[in-house]
């Protein structure tokens, strides 16, 4: 009996030695990879880091709304700037911590052409994320424009809340094909996917960024720190994204 | 995608996947309700859990096995097919389907507590009158149970019209086709554009209020009038 009360107090006290939280609204593009990220921080450090996962869009109006996030990893440049821009972050503190790929993934492995199969449209639904709340939905806009094939596929796109529900509906399969990030298949070998080549649409720089809630928190400033250092910069590189070094704001 | 001009898109096709709905709440309510209402059957009171779950269960739990459902690999697939169609996620008519689920309990309770309400006697006093059972029902326990009829529909309309996490989940957020007033809202106010939102979320406010005022009323109407 006397153990185990030692071993709780043990348990409540060893989190408030010198271990803190902090809260950090990613993109939902950069979910896994997080994960992993906060997984090997908290090795590291000790912190634990709290993960929310959104749109960009929708994470962005949390925040301008006072949701107590301390760190923002979003999918785009603009939000963020608009961060700082609106007193909601720290000056200085953002920096591009991935460049986002995105690709085009079917479950089957007809998707042999997909140039073809897009302008084929032997398919009836074709999902991208919502484009006004998730950058990687404005991008694959981008990319059928491009190929001049969105006045075609327009009637058939279904629009998923953010790149996650997107992911789900083709992996569903209610929709044959998507737009997805390359992320989210990396490490998964069903089905057939097409990078999309970068001349195709505007580069998807990420950044991060401190926000005000946070700035009294070392712990967010140490994540920040710990995403910079090489440990999560192999993770992200693993997860298929440009390293933010060679491709600069 | 956000200009005023498309605030009436969703209101109208809100409108009518409630109008659908409730008139399909009806029809098949109805012989559910009196079912449950008569039977003694060992089964009515299974049937009756199931038709009251959607009322307790999450609209994620419903959204999912919907998506799965009405899929390539589900009964909605096959549905679709005889179309030329693949899945029934992200159509209008996937969005019925999911509607007559969400609300059925909503019209069924109120019509089943009425038929509940008339009691045996007045169907035995129109047999031995003469008349045939499904004479009897249409003459004798429909026009007495109007109330729940009323209360049925209204409910079924409204709470339709209230439908979100399901849209949610197996609609797709399609213009015109499945982009239903409450998804235009969320939408709205994930991205910042306040205005259209307060437009829309003050008529819903304004819409509800009124729907339960009057259905007050009459029913307090119906209940002074006896039944």
């Amino acid at each position: 009996m006397k153990l185990l009360i030692f071993i709780f107090i043990l348990l409540f006290l060893t989190p408030t030695l010198n271990a803190k939280e902090l809260r950090v609204a990613v993109a939902t593009n950069f979910m896994e990879a997080a994960k992993e990220i906060s997984k090997a921080f908290a090795k590291e450090t000790g912190h634990t880091a709290y993960l929310s996962f959104g749109s960009t869009g929708q994470l962005y109006t949390q925040i301008s709304q006072h949701a107590p996030f301390e760190v923002f990893l979003a999918a785009d440049q603009a939000r963020p700037k608009k961060t700082i821009k609106k007193g909601l972050a720290i000056q200085g503190s953002r920096f591009t911590y991935a460049s986002g790929k995105i690709v085009l993934f079917s479950l089957t492995q007809t998707l042999i052409n997909p140039k073809g199969t897009l302008k084929k449209e032997n398919f009836t639904k074709i999902a991208i994320a919502n484009p006004i709340t998730a950058p990687y939905g404005i991008a694959a806009v981008e990319v059928m424009k491009n190929l001049k094939i969105y006045k075609y596929l327009k009637s058939k796109i279904v629009y998923g809340n953010n790149i996650a529900q997107t992911y789900q509906f083709v992996h569903t399969e209610n929709a044959e094909l998507g737009f997805i990030a390359l992320s989210q298949i990396i490490k998964k070998s069903s089905g057939s996917h097409w990078v999309v080549p970068k001349e195709l649409y505007s580069s998807i720089y990420q950044d991060a960024v401190l926000l005000k809630s946070g700035v009294n928190n070392p712990a967010a400033h140490e994540f920040l720190e710990f995403l910079k250092g090489p440990e999560a910069r192999n993770i992200i590189t693993q997860y298929g994204y440009g390293s933010s070094s060679d491709e600069k704001i | 995608m956000l200009e005023y001009a498309n605030l009436w898109s969703p209101i109208r096709l809100t409108l009518e996947l409630a109008g659908i709905t409730t008139i399909i709440l009806l029809l098949i309510g109805t012989p559910i309700a009196w079912w449950l209402s008569r039977s003694n059957s060992k089964w009515k009171d299974i049937i009756a859990v199931i038709v009251t779950l959607p009322l307790v269960l999450p609209p994620t739990v419903i959204g999912f096995y919907l998506l799965i459902a009405l899929g390539p690999q589900g009964p909605g697939g096959w549905i679709a097919s005889i179309f030329g169609g693949r899945s029934l996620a992200f159509t209008f008519e996937g969005l019925v389907i999911g509607s007559v689920i969400y609300s059925l309990p909503f019209v069924v309770q109120p019509i089943r507590n009425s038929f509940d309400a008339i009691g045996k006697r007045p169907l035995e006093v129109a047999a031995t009158l003469g008349a045939s059972p499904w004479n009897a029902f249409w003459t004798v326990a429909v026009p007495l149970a109007r109330p729940g009829f009323l209360t049925g529909t209204i409910l079924g309309f409204t709470h339709t019209i209230g439908e979100f996490g399901v849209v949610l989940m197996i609609g797709g957020n399609i213009m015109g086709e499945t982009k239903v007033l409450s998804i235009a809202i969320y939408d709205y106010v994930e991205t910042l554009y306040w205005t259209p939102a307060h437009i829309l979320s003050a008529g819903m406010l304004l819409f509800s209020f009124v729907i339960i005022f009057s259905m007050m009323k009459i029913e307090r109407y119906f209940r002074k009038t006896g039944k």
